[in-house]
Parts: C-alpha cells; sequence; structure tokens
C-alpha cells in the first residue's frame, strides 16, 4: 500500500494543543539533550491525536523541527509505521482484527458490516464519523472477534453488536468500550466457574494483615482490598477529537415541558426519528424553527445529519405557516 | 601491535589481518572475490542486500561478510582460527538464492537502461543469477521520483541497497534522501520529491549498483563500450579532481570521477561531473577581429598581424592577465612573450590581490594538503566557504569532523558548511587576537597537535590582502602548526589555473601594473588569456585581445579573438591549490581552428619577430622543468617539506579593522567560469538553486 501524505487535507498549519505541552515535555526529557530524536515516535503519536487522529504534513515538519531532524529521517518513521496515518480518518476510526484468531471467530463477517456501514477501507463517511481499516493481530485474540475503535478495545463482537455499535457512532452516540457479551474482561461468559467465593475478594480472609516489627496497627485499620470486582462501566473518555467539520451556528433551544411541545411532524419532512433528534437537540416549537437562520440550518443539518431535508423541504416556510396556524398553505398534515 | 591481530583460515589459506576488519575485507585480503550491492568501503554498513554471503564453519546460517566484524568471531572447538569458506555449493546456493530474490521484482529492461554494460546487478546476475524466472505473479512497480536536474531515476528498478541515503547523509552531509514505507513498498525518495541541493549529488549515480539512478543530462546518449576514456584532470575548482572523460567522436559525452586518494578520493563535484554540455556551446572555433563595433571571422594569418599591430605600441601600455582556467603551458609561452617585448604588466590574480609576489611558494600552497584534512585535529577557515570553493575537499573536512573529531572554526560569512563549526568573528577585524579568545575551538586549536589554519585566497583579494595572510600566517606560528613534519598553514585557491600561474611567476614585474591598476584603463593593449571573472567595464578605449575558448565576458569586449583549446582538448599542466603538478590528456580535438594556447603564443611570437625558442609542447615542458624544478614532479604535493619556508615570522599586520569583509568568493557555485556558463546544464541547476522553478529542458 503506497502511504503518502493528503496534502491537501493537511493544509499548511499545525500547531500542539496547549495541553499536548506538558506531554511533549515528559518525552523528551527521557532523552539526553544530543539525543532528542529518540522522542520522535511519542511526539508523532502526540500530533496525530492533536490532528483528530491523522498525522498531516505540517504536524510531521513540526515535530521535526521540534527535534531539529531533517525532514526526511521523520518522513521515514512516519511512513514505516502504520500506526501513523498520513490521511485523515474519521472521528472514530475503527481498527478491525483480521488475524487468524479473530477471522476464526467471525472477523470477516464484521468485515462485511464495516464495508455496509462505512464502505471502503480507509475512505471516510460523508459526515466525517466513521472511518474503517483491517489490523494485524491487537493481542486481544481471547476476547475475539474484535474491534478497536480510536484509543479502546471493543470486544466479543457480532454482526449485531458491530452493527449497533456503529450505528450508534454514526449518529454522534458514544459507546463504552468492553466487551458486548456478559463476561467480566476474559473470564468465562456468564461468570466466573472458579475461584468463586466472594471473600476472595472482600479482604476478608486476609488475616495475616498485620507484618511482624511493625507500628501497631489502629483499632479498625484494615487493609483495603485493591480490586473490588467489575468497575463501573463510565463514558468512553476517548472521544476528544473535534466533531467532523460542523459549521454554522447551532440555534436557540428550549425547555419544554411535556406535553407543550408541538407536533413536528406535522412539518413535511419530519419523522418521528427526526422529531425525537430535534427534540434531543432542544427543538420543540414551531416558533424556533420558523427562527432558523442560514447559518443554524448549516448546524442542524451537519450535526443531526440531516443531508439537505431542511433546504429541501423547506422547514422554515413550513414552520412559519405552522405558528400562523395556517395549516392550509404548509405541512403534510393541512394537505391531506 | 600483535594482540590487534586476529587468524582466520580462509579458504584453507591462513591469515592474518587487524580485528578491526571486516571479514568481506579479510576475505578480500586472502584474494577472494566477494559479490556486493549494499558495500561501500566509503560508508557505514548497512548489511541489507545479503549477497556477500560467505560460509563460517560450524555458523548455523551463511554470514553477511561485510557486517561481519573479524574481532567479533570465536575460534573453532579445538582453538584453531575459525574456517571461513567463500566459494563452493553452499555458498553458491545461498548467494543464487538471493540473487533471485533481487531479481522478482527488478524489471528486465536492460537494453533501454543507460546502466546496461556497467551494472553490478547484470554483471553478478551472470554469476550467480538463475537462467529463468520462477515468479510468477505482478512485478513490483515503483513511481519515479523526481530529484532535480541531475539525476534520473528509474525507481523500479531500486534493489534498496541505501548506498545512496548512506551517502547523502554521511559524505554529502545534507539529509535529503531516504528510504520511506517498508517491506515491498519501500522507496527511496527525496522529502516530497525535493530536489536534490548538494554539490555532489552526481556522486549517487556512481554509488547506485543499478540503473535506478542515472544521469539526467546523460540519459540515452552512449553505451559504456562505445565511449573512448580518457583519464585527466579536473578545472573546476583547485583541487585538480582526477576525472575520467568518456568521448564519442569530438564530443565529450560524460566526466567520471577516477580514484585519487589524495584529491578527491572517489568523488567529484556536480559541477566536473556535469560540465561537459558547456563544452559543446559557446565556443569560440575561430579567429575575429573587431571592425567597426562588429566581430567579423578572421583567418589565424590575419588575426595574429593583427595583434601583433597591437602589441607594437610602448611596453609599458601592454599588459597580460591571466584568467582562472589556463593552463601551464599558455601562461609560459606568454610570459616569456611578453618578457621578450619588455612587458612587466603580467598578472594572474584577482583584482586588488598583492600576494604572491615575493615568489615564496609557501605563501600561496595549501601546505597542510587536502588529505592532511584527516591528519589535523583543529582547522581554522579564514574567508572561505569550501563547499563551494572546493566541495569535496569540503565531504573530506566532513569526514573528519564525523570520524576523526575534527574541531572547525570560522571567520567569515556563517554559512552552512555541513558540519558544526565555531564562528569566530565575520570580517578580518576578528584575526586580531583571536587566539585571545575564550571558547572551545580556539582552547581545542591552541592544544591541537596539528592544527590547520586555512585562508581563502578571496579573503586576500584586497589591499589588505597580504595583512590578513600575515595575521592568519601569525596564528599559525602562535598555535605551532608549523613545525618539521606538519606545515598547518595554507591557501584554498579556487581557480585551477592560478597556482601554476604564479609558479611560473607570472605577476607583474617591477614597475609593471598588477591586475586592478590594468583593468582600470590607461593600457594602449590588453591580452586576455581566458580571463572572464573580471570587470572589464573600466577599460576605456584600451584594445582587447582575447585568447580563450568560450564565447563569455572577455571575448564581448574583445578586438581580437584567437580560439585556443579547452582543458579536455590538449595535454596540458595544472598546478593544484597544494602544489601537486598534474596533466591533462587529450581526449578531443579542439573545435573548428582553435589551437593549444602555447602554441598561439609561439606563433604570435614569431609575427611580432621575437621567436620563442620552443616548437613543440613538449620542448616547453622541458624548458618549464629547467627554469622551475617544481614542475618536475608530477602529482606530488609538497607539503609539509616546504615547513622551512614558512618558519619566518610575517610582517606585522597592519589596519585588518579597515579591510573590507571577506564575503562569499563564490555567488553561485554552478557558474563559476566560461565553460559553466555555457552550459545548460548548470543553468539549470543554478536556477533550482535560486529557487527557480526547473525549465524543462528544450532539446
Amino acid at each position: 500500500m503506497l502511504r503518502r501524505f493528503d496534502m491537501e487535507a493537511g493544509g499548511d498549519e499545525f500547531t500542539f494543543k496547549p495541553e499536548t505541552e506538558p506531554k511533549i515535555t515528559f518525552w523528551r526529557e527521557k532523552y539526553p539533550a544530543d539525543k532528542q530524536r529518540s522522542a520522535v515516535i511519542p511526539l508523532l503519536w502526540l500530533a496525530q491525536k492533536d490532528n483528530n487522529g491523522w498525522l498531516s504534513e505540517p504536524a510531521m515538519r513540526e515535530v521535526a523541527d521540534r527535534l531539529e531532524m531533517p525532514y526526511i529521517r521523520v518522513y521515514e518513521v512516519a511512513t514505516f509505521y502504520t500506526m501513523f496515518k498520513l490521511a485523515p480518518v474519521g472521528k472514530y476510526h475503527v481498527q478491525l482484527c483480521g488475524t487468524t484468531p479473530c477471522m476464526l471467530r467471525g472477523a470477516n463477517d464484521l468485515k462485511e458490516v464495516c464495508q455496509q456501514k462505512i464502505g471502503k477501507k480507509m475512505a471516510v463517511t460523508d459526515d466525517g464519523r466513521l472511518s474503517w481499516e483491517e489490523v494485524e493481530c491487537l493481542g486481544a485474540c481471547v476476547n475475539a472477534p474484535m474491534v478497536q475503535i480510536n484509543d479502546y478495545y471493543y470486544e466479543d463482537l457480532t454482526v449485531e453488536s458491530l452493527e449497533e455499535i456503529l450505528g450508534k457512532l454514526g449518529n454522534g452516540v458514544d459507546v463504552a468500550p468492553g466487551n458486548f457479551v456478559d463476561r467480566q474482561k476474559s473470564a468465562p461468559e456468564g461468570g466466573p466457574t472458579t475461584l468463586k467465593s466472594g471473600d476472595l475478594y472482600d479482604g476478608s480472609r486476609n488475616t495475616s494483615g498485620v507484618l511482624p516489627n511493625l507500628p501497631e496497627a489502629e483499632a479498625g485499620d484494615k487493609p483495603e482490598p485493591e480490586a473490588k470486582g467489575e468497575p463501573p462501566r463510565k463514558d468512553p473518555t476517548n472521544v476528544e477529537r473535534e466533531e467532523p467539520g460542523v459549521e454554522g451556528e447551532p440555534p436557540e433551544t428550549l425547555e419544554v415541558k411535556k406535553g407543550e411541545a408541538d407536533d413536528l411532524k406535522k412539518i413535511e419532512g419530519v419523522g418521528p426519528t427526526i422529531e425525537k433528534k430535534l427534540n434531543e437537540a432542544g427543538i420543540c416549537k414551531f416558533s424556533q424553527i420558523a427562527a432558523w437562520t442560514e447559518e443554524n440550518i448549516k448546524w442542524i443539518d451537519q450535526s443531526l445529519v440531516f443531508r439537505g431535508r431542511v433546504w429541501r423541504d423547506e422547514w422554515v416556510k413550513q414552520a412559519k405557516a405552522l405558528e400562523n396556524g395556517d395549516s392550509s398553505s404548509g405541512g403534510k398534515k393541512g394537505k391531506v | 601491535m600483535a594482540e590487534d591481530l586476529f587468524k582466520l583460515n580462509i579458504d584453507g589459506k591462513d591469515i592474518e589481518v587487524p580485528k578491526s576488519y571486516t571479514l568481506m575485507q579479510a576475505c578480500e585480503e586472502a584474494g577472494a572475490e566477494i559479490p556486493r550491492f549494499c558495500y561501500h568501503e566509503r560508508l557505514s554498513v548497512a548489511g541489507n542486500c545479503r549477497m556477500c554471503l560467505v560460509q563460517w564453519k560450524g555458523a548455523p546460517k551463511p554470514i553477511a561478510s561485510c557486517a561481519q566484524t573479524v574481532g567479533e568471531m570465536r575460534m573453532n572447538p579445538d582453538g584453531t582460527p575459525p574456517n571461513v569458506v567463500t566459494t563452493g555449493d553452499y555458498v553458491e546456493k545461498a548467494r543464487n538464492g538471493v540473487m533471485e530474490f533481487l531479481l522478482i521484482n527488478h524489471p528486465l529492461d536492460c537494453p533501454i537502461c543507460d546502466q546496461g554494460g556497467e551494472c553490478d546487478l547484470q554483471d553478478q546476475a551472470m554469476a550467480y543469477g538463475r537462467s529463468g524466472s520462477r515468479y510468477s505473479l505482478n512485478k513490483r512497480a515503483v513511481e519515479n521520483k523526481n530529484m532535480g536536474p541531475l539525476v534520473k531515476t528509474i525507481m523500479t528498478r531500486c534493489i534498496q541497497c541505501t548506498r545512496c541515503v548512506r551517502f547523502a547523509a554521511e559524505v554529502a552531509g545534507v539529509e535529503e534522501l531516504g528510504m520511506i514505507s517498508r517491506g515491498e513498498d519501500a522507496e527511496i525518495t527525496t522529502y516530497l520529491e525535493e530536489s536534490l541541493k548538494s554539490e555532489l549529488s552526481g556522486n549517487v549515480i556512481d554509488l547506485c549498483p543499478v540503473g535506478a539512478l542515472t544521469s539526467k543530462p546523460y540519459a540515452y546518449n552512449a553505451r559504456p563500450w562505445e565511449l573512448r576514456k580518457t583519464e585527466s584532470i579536473d578545472v573546476m575548482d583547485a583541487m585538480g579532481a582526477a576525472i575520467r572523460v568518456d568521448a564519442k567522436g569530438d564530443a565529450v559525452m560524460r566526466i567520471m570521477p577516477v580514484l585519487n586518494e589524495e584529491v578527491n578520493e572517489e568523488w567529484i563535484s556536480d559541477k566536473s561531473r556535469f560540465i561537459w554540455d558547456g563544452l559543446a556551446r559557446q565556443r569560440l572555433d575561430r579567429p575575429y577581429i573587431r571592425e567597426n563595433g562588429k566581430l567579423r571571422p578572421a583567418s589565424w594569418k590575419e588575426a595574429l598581424s593583427h595583434t601583433a599591430g597591437l602589441l607594437e605600441g610602448p611596453a609599458d601600455k601592454v599588459g597580460f592577465l591571466a584568467g582562472d582556467l589556463v593552463e601551464v603551458e599558455q601562461v609560459k609561452a606568454a610570459h616569456d612573450l611578453a618578457k621578450s617585448l619588455g612587458v612587466k604588466s603580467a598578472d594572474c590574480r584577482p583584482a586588488g590581490s598583492t600576494y604572491g609576489a615575493n615568489g615564496v611558494r609557501e605563501q600561496y600552497l595549501l601546505n597542510p594538503t587536502l588529505m592532511g584534512a584527516e591528519e589535523a585535529d583543529a582547522v581554522l577557515l579564514i574567508g572561505t566557504n569550501p563547499r563551494q570553493e572546493a566541495a569535496v575537499w569540503n565531504a573530506r573536512l566532513r569526514k573528519a569532523w564525523l570520524w576523526n573529531d575534527l574541531q572547525v572554526g570560522l571567520v567569515g560569512d556563517p554559512v552552512d558548511l555541513t558540519y558544526d563549526y565555531t564562528h569566530l568573528g565575520d570580517g578580518p577585524a576578528a584575526l586580531d587576537g583571536l587566539l585571545k579568545q575564550k571558547n572551545d575551538f580556539v582552547k581545542a586549536f591552541k592544544a591541537a597537535k596539528r592544527p590547520m589554519v586555512v585562508v581563502g585566497e578571496h579573503a586576500l583579494a584586497s589591499e589588505h590582502g597580504q595583512d590578513i595572510l600575515n595575521a592568519a600566517h601569525q596564528i599559525a606560528l602562535d598555535a605551532g602548526a608549523i613545525k618539521e613534519d606538519w606545515a598547518g598553514f595554507g591557501v584554498l585557491h579556487h581557480a585551477a589555473g592560478r597556482v601554476g600561474a604564479l609558479d611560473v611567476k607570472f605577476v607583474p614585474e617591477e614597475g609593471g601594473a598588477d591586475t586592478e591598476t590594468m583593468l582600470s584603463g590607461g593600457l594602449d593593449t590588453l591580452v586576455l588569456l581566458g580571463a572572464d571573472e573580471h570587470d572589464l567595464s573600466r577599460l576605456g578605449d584600451t584594445k582587447v585581445v582575447y585568447v580563450g575558448h568560450h564565447g563569455d565576458a572577455g571575448a564581448a569586449r574583445a578586438d581580437v579573438i584567437l580560439p585556443c583549446a579547452a582543458y579536455t582538448e590538449l595535454d596540458a599542466t595544472f598546478v593544484n591549490t597544494e602544489g601537486r603538478v598534474q596533466m591533462t590528456q587529450k581526449a578531443v580535438q579542439p573545435k573548428g581552428e582553435a589551437r593549444e594556447g602555447w602554441a598561439i603564443f609561439r606563433a604570435l611570437s614569431d609575427v611580432v619577430g621575437k621567436t620563442l625558442r620552443y616548437d613543440s609542447a613538449d620542448e616547453l615542458r622541458e624548458i618549464l622543468r629547467e627554469d622551475n624544478e617544481v614542475f618536475a614532479g608530477l602529482g606530488f604535493a609538497p607539503g609539509a617539506a616546504g615547513h622551512a619556508a614558512l618558519l619566518e615570522a610575517p610582517a606585522k599586520p597592519q589596519a585588518l579593522d579597515k579591510a573590507r569583509p571577506f564575503g562569499a568568493a563564490v555567488s553561485d557555485f554552478y557558474m563559476t567560469n566560461p565553460i559553466a556558463r555555457a552550459s545548460k546544464t548548470m543553468a539549470e541547476c543554478s536556477l533550482m538553486k535560486r529557487g527557480l522553478e526547473t525549465p524543462v529542458a528544450a532539446e
């Protein structure tokens, strides 16, 4: 596979985010002053993180300049390691493991899911949210088949669970990483089959907690066990990347009590799904839609992925009519 | 030093080699021939082509002999020296396997490949290749890369030996080549396909063992076996690099370097290599006389008698000026003619120079020698930019800096020399009290066993030139650079003809005018011997006789043009900046009616009635040797032999603070002489260097 910088998408400039600077210092301090070029891989990695998951040519130059390396030397490194992406990736970049254990457990089916939901390898979806590629073993064979999305592993996948994950991510909804069957990490499905006794984990069997010759323990100073079962599934923390290319301004939002919201479905082109999306985004009244400016529409169109519907169906005009109670001049309900 | 030697048994022969040798060197010492692609003795070891496999008895696998240090090999279990076998079925089979893999993706386009006939891969495939391919899949194809106007690339042919990458990084010191991607996708390229910017980039063409990097100007011009090869000497700078001129018919087709360890190792600069198209353009192929402001073709007889008429006037109104590329024979003949006419004004130095007039040869030679850079431990460069003035020597300085920890100090413009140096000052004023400066370089310089002071000739071309020379000389003496076995003080010239002309004493006699005076008008007649680098605008109504081979500045101003042979067209003597006397060899015939330079002055002497006493170039050289014994020894640089002449302290330098700044001797590396200015290739390089777009060659 030829690897070349996407010069057009890379633009002319790149600057590290201010919060990355301490990390750069951290890596550079690991190496002596005359061996700073050793930090090239960590710095390229940080640059890739700061550049929405891919390494642009200006970003590579910035790293070379910082480490006082000739560009060609950094270029060699950046093109050698496939972990550096030289062309844009989606907000969620799916790395699908296709090596033997995952393949035996159904990775080829997952590949088809990716092809259907996302498209060709390394192609980014129109909305900029998704892209995928096949990679070699990610070292999670026990939980095969699996994918890595940005920084985290999504394991024990099936066609259905991957479809669901991609569906959610494609709509801008985060999905927590981890296993997608009922198991804890790599433990047997359905819970442990051995070492089940609860007191193994609660510290109660830790009777010889006090070592000889230690200062006398105070009453009730029992050692705390380090691990206590499954940690709560937190919200994913990997999504630091910018929402791809959202232009325009968000419109004003309203908090409306249930029952007071207008029936947005009256607008032609708005169905229950879209109404839900609009309501979630804080759009509940015809008056709001009627007041949208061109900039607002742009924002709504991109962030809720309406793909031109707002303009095509002239929602604003319809909403104005509906707001005035003139159900005959706009709205599908009026037409009937 | 017995403990540094290591015993080996190679092909049944017991030998002893230094422990630092590679197994490949040891095998060659034992007389075995080892095939190789990536290994090159002047580059670091890469060990990636695997062609040099040999058998080490007892080792589980064949050994890449280029990457195996002898000192790290172990004895046989019974304590006898390790047995290495370089021939036989085992080795043969291993190398056949390597060769088959190398050829898997190599295109079978030898009939249209410029490397054909001198290709390492072709030669070694004859010895180790299979007769047919077993590979039935698609071959890999690689996009060709742009590397500028000199290097043509056909990257599908590349076998990834990385010689070019190592050359650029290690020898040229310009890290602009690299190998990107990996495995089957690996490609050699410059960063985003920018042009190579090194002055030595042409050498990657010689280094490339296959036809991936070839010469762009020479592309599809000739086959190596059709070319007449003549070993000669380069005149593009004052180093006198050894070259081979390849000619077909009466045209020079290409110029290649020849090994001369003491001068150019095995490199030459791009200017030396690609100048040849300039030898076919803008040539003066017949005499011309200016009439009514226009030059008209004339016969030799007419031109010579016209010239004789111009020389008839009072001797103090006649001057001779020698240029940068003039061979010793021509200067000698011109000098003899001038003397017989009673002309005292003759000069070969740039305007304003005063050095060299006292005839002490050591004061204008590079006494430490070019090779001395590798023995020196500290070098002080004064008013010189060796990268531009002697590009190949600069690579040697870099080599010494890289491997010998050579310390470099520079007084002059802070330019990029491809190695680190301590900048000690901008102009001549910095020479005053230089050794009192407190920095690491001065400390190292004073402590150095073999310190070296090098003054650029350009720095001497001003009214305070002698003062600058004296100051530099004094610094060398103060640092203890002049001793029995080391003369660590010298001048780096950038014109091939200069030292030879100075050795002939082509400088004004008592009462004669120097270059500056001659150029400022007042003479009746000025004879230019290929002198094109001067400002001729102030000559007024001086009549100009131009003896030269290219229509350049001199010819444009000339009243009579007498065409002579260029350096590839005659056997001629040149003296390099070290004082090494070397001879070019005639590779092709002079153009048209052009004659050898000395013969023109010999003929002229006949016409003016002061016939010179030699009838052939050999007779002239005989007299040259009689007059000055330095011409007796060919290919020899005096070096430290001249140290005695430098022991005497020079006069105290005056008014260093009033001297003009050093500036740059070479403003455009690719445009330093009339041949280069006539060359299209050099013009493209010059445009590229100035950041302009390279025009597509019209031909």
